[in-house]
């Protein structure tokens, strides 16, 4: 959950985030690294809960320890890579159609 | 030829959406936009399972009005999604948005309780109409958009009149059944449905089409068109496993668009074809369990899929900006708007507690018990691509993101009642899906919350989560459109139209040029033998007449002494 500057900030357009420490308490990097924190002894802890419950896969790999996990996580990265594959065929400049 | 006096609820909302141009008083108008989708609902919710109202047509019974579990559980949720969009709409200025709006959904509802294939035709081509011209009446941005969504139903409506029409001829029944695709007027009326589910080659319509609507008409957009056509799907051809690869195709395209795509309502628009994606799948495995599932996550969809779109909605709305490289840090001073949304977005990535949860799941695991390993592990990827695309990318670059240093206030308490509505939906059913399982088509012995799933699905979306942020950086907005099928039609099918435009004027401008020469060429031929200079104009003096006269008798008399 970084901040500023990770997604396409504009500077020409958006009113600089010149306020950063008196700025929402949610976007101050303080609450960002905790909220790294949290969400990394969630995911722990969704992976572990694989010791408390019984899975009945149906092909066998589904049953697989923290088999969600890993499938989730790779799936998301193939998506986005394919998607940045497609992309360097497919984009244009959105004023494309315009004239 | 009536059987008894129940009004159709499909009628009601005809009838409010139609008179609403002709209401001055603005409360009035309020009254009918809230008070029709409610008498429709009711009269929906407890209308018993049969034919309710029949007459005959050109030596054919249509049956106008018929109910069963199926056709309640589509017509109920657009009745809700009627009222939710008629009181997120309230403050809409465009009188010819809200009536289209209105006569569009009537008529969803109205293909939802047709009994015959040619009432169901008629409420089809409605909804057409109905659907343009809530795009066109967003201005100058939704008349290409709208013309082209029009261009694009009219070919799926003549697919499907020529199906109808067809399957009338070889069986001489109009009766609205399962069917197979055994016969070519059936494989044109699933032609003519497939257009409408956005399946592909033309899924690009939607995306096109959708966006370009107001803030307010896009909401019912994504309501009626897609899932009309995915309970046609499943009235008229369940089972039909071509549905799968067609369904997987739409789950995949949907998901890797809106990965690209920078239109915060674009994403959306691509998240309905990935949604409905799972339907189709879902009608195409055909068991019971997936029957049921499909029609579940139908009337989720439409909620949840609602609720993100007036999130969107209010966030177009309030600031006038779409595009995510515009947005950013709203949640400062839109807290509300962005609560809902992230609980639209979170129904939409199937979290447990959520409607999503209890809906798709059935669809994945009866892909499951059916042993089609390669449908259940494409859809839990797919599950996984959803929280990507449309449960994580829509609220984070919309609501956080950067400071765009847009400070908007919230919305009008109708927009937020309405998204609050629908929010409550969105929890109550993921907490208690009694009330929806119990509508359902087939008897349903699904239990949802059971450790190992619950476990699995956190998992699968929370690592998805883990996926987003560590790929930030690949995922940032630019401002770019990703080029889609509709590029045929935009771009070298209209150098086409206007080549043949060129072409056409050319030639009858040279056969119109023909034409005229070749008439006065007549004209002055005439003149000049018949005009007051000509041979046979002039008055002949009656020597000239003697002097014939004489040289034939002369002849004649030669003639018979030879």
């Amino acid at each position: 959950m970084t901040d500023q500057g990770t997604s396409g900030a504009q500077p020409k357009q958006s009113k600089p985030a010149a306020e950063t420490a008196s700025d929402h308490w949610l976007v101050r990097p303080e609450t960002i690294r905790r909220l790294w924190i949290v969400f990394i002894a969630i995911l722990a802890a969704t992976v572990l809960g694989d010791f408390f419950v019984e899975h009945h896969p149906h092909f066998g790999v589904d049953g697989t320890f923290g088999f969600g996990a890993w499938y989730g996580f790779a799936s998301c990265v193939v998506l986005v890579l394919g998607a940045k594959a497609l992309g360097l065929l497919l984009k244009r400049p959105d004023t494309y159609y315009d004239n | 030829m009536t059987t008894s006096l129940i009004i159709p609820p499909a009628l009601i909302l005809i009838c409010a959406g139609l008179t609403l141009p002709l209401i001055a008083l603005v409360r009035l108008r309020w009254l009918a936009l809230l008070a029709s989708p409610l008498a429709a609902l009711w009269i929906v919710l407890t209308l018993p399972d049969g034919i309710h109202l029949n007459g005959s047509f050109l030596g054919q019974t249509l049956v106008f009005l018929k109910i069963d579990a199926l056709s309640r559980v589509f017509a109920s949720v657009f009745a809700i999604m009627a009222f939710a969009g008629g009181l997120f709409a309230l403050n809409q200025k465009s009188t010819l948005e809200l009536s289209a709006a209105f006569v569009y959904a009537g008529s969803a509802i109205g293909v939802a309780m047709a009994g015959d294939l040619i009432t169901m035709f008629i409420y089809w081509e409605v909804m057409a109409i109905g659907s343009t011209l809530v795009i066109l009446s967003s201005g100058r941005r939704g008349q290409g958009a709208g013309l082209r969504y029009a261009a694009i139903h009219m070919l799926g409506g003549v697919l499907l009149m020529a199906g109808v029409a067809g399957e009338i001829a070889a069986t001489g029944s109009v009766a609205f059944t399962a069917m197979d695709l055994s016969t070519i007027p059936r494989m044109l009326i699933f032609a003519g449905f497939l257009v409408n589910v956005g399946a592909p080659p033309l899924s690009a319509w939607l995306a096109d089409a959708y966006p370009e609507a107001s803030w307010s008409g896009m909401v019912f957009l994504s309501a009626f068109t897609t899932k009309t056509a995915v309970y046609v799907l499943m009235r008229g051809f369940p089972g039909t496993e071509i549905l799968i690869p067609i369904g997987l195709f739409m789950v995949f395209y949907g998901i890797i668009f809106a990965i690209l795509e920078n239109d915060m309502r674009r994403i959306l628009a691509y998240s309905i074809v990935n949604q409905v994606g799972f339907m189709v799948t879902g009608i195409g495995i055909g068991t019971e369990m997936a029957l049921n599932g499909a029609a579940a996550h139908a009337f989720t969809h439409i909620i949840y899929k609602a609720l993100l779109l007036m999130s969107a909605g209010s966030v177009l709305y309030m600031t006038g900006k779409r595009k995510c490289t515009d947005l950013g840090g709203l949640f400062r001073t839109m807290p509300l708007t962005c609560a809902f949304g992230i609980v639209g977005a979170l129904a939409i990535s199937s979290f447990p507690a959520t409607s999503g949860f209890i809906s798709k799941s059935m669809i994945s695991d009866a892909a499951g018990a059916e042993h089609l390993a390669f449908v259940w592990f494409a859809l839990a990827a797919a599950s996984a691509g959803v929280f990507l695309h449309a449960g994580i990318k829509f609220p984070w670059f919309v609501f956080f993101q950067k400071d765009s240093g847009l400070r908007p206030p919230e919305p009008p308490w109708n927009m937020l009642a309405s998204m609050a509505l629908m929010a409550f939906f969105c929890i109550g059913l993921g907490l208690y899906p009694k009330p929806l399982y119990d509508m359902l088509p087939y008897p349903v012995d699904y239990v949802p919350y059971t450790g190992a799933h619950v476990v699995y699905q956190l998992q699968l979306l929370l690592f998805s989560g883990l996926a987003f942020f560590l790929m930030l950086g690949l995922l940032k907005r630019t401002m770019t459109i990703t080029l889609d099928v509709d590029w045929l039609w935009r771009r070298p099918g209209h150098a086409l139209a206007s080549f043949l435009d060129r072409f056409g004027v050319y030639t009858w401008e040279w056969l119109a040029d023909t034409v005229v020469k070749g008439a006065t060429g007549v004209r002055n031929a005439l003149y000049q033998h018949h005009g007051p200079e000509g041979l046979f104009g002039r008055t002949w003096p009656t020597g000239t007449m003697a002097f014939w006269t004489t040289v034939t008798l002369g002849a004649v008399v030669i003639l018979s002494y030879l």
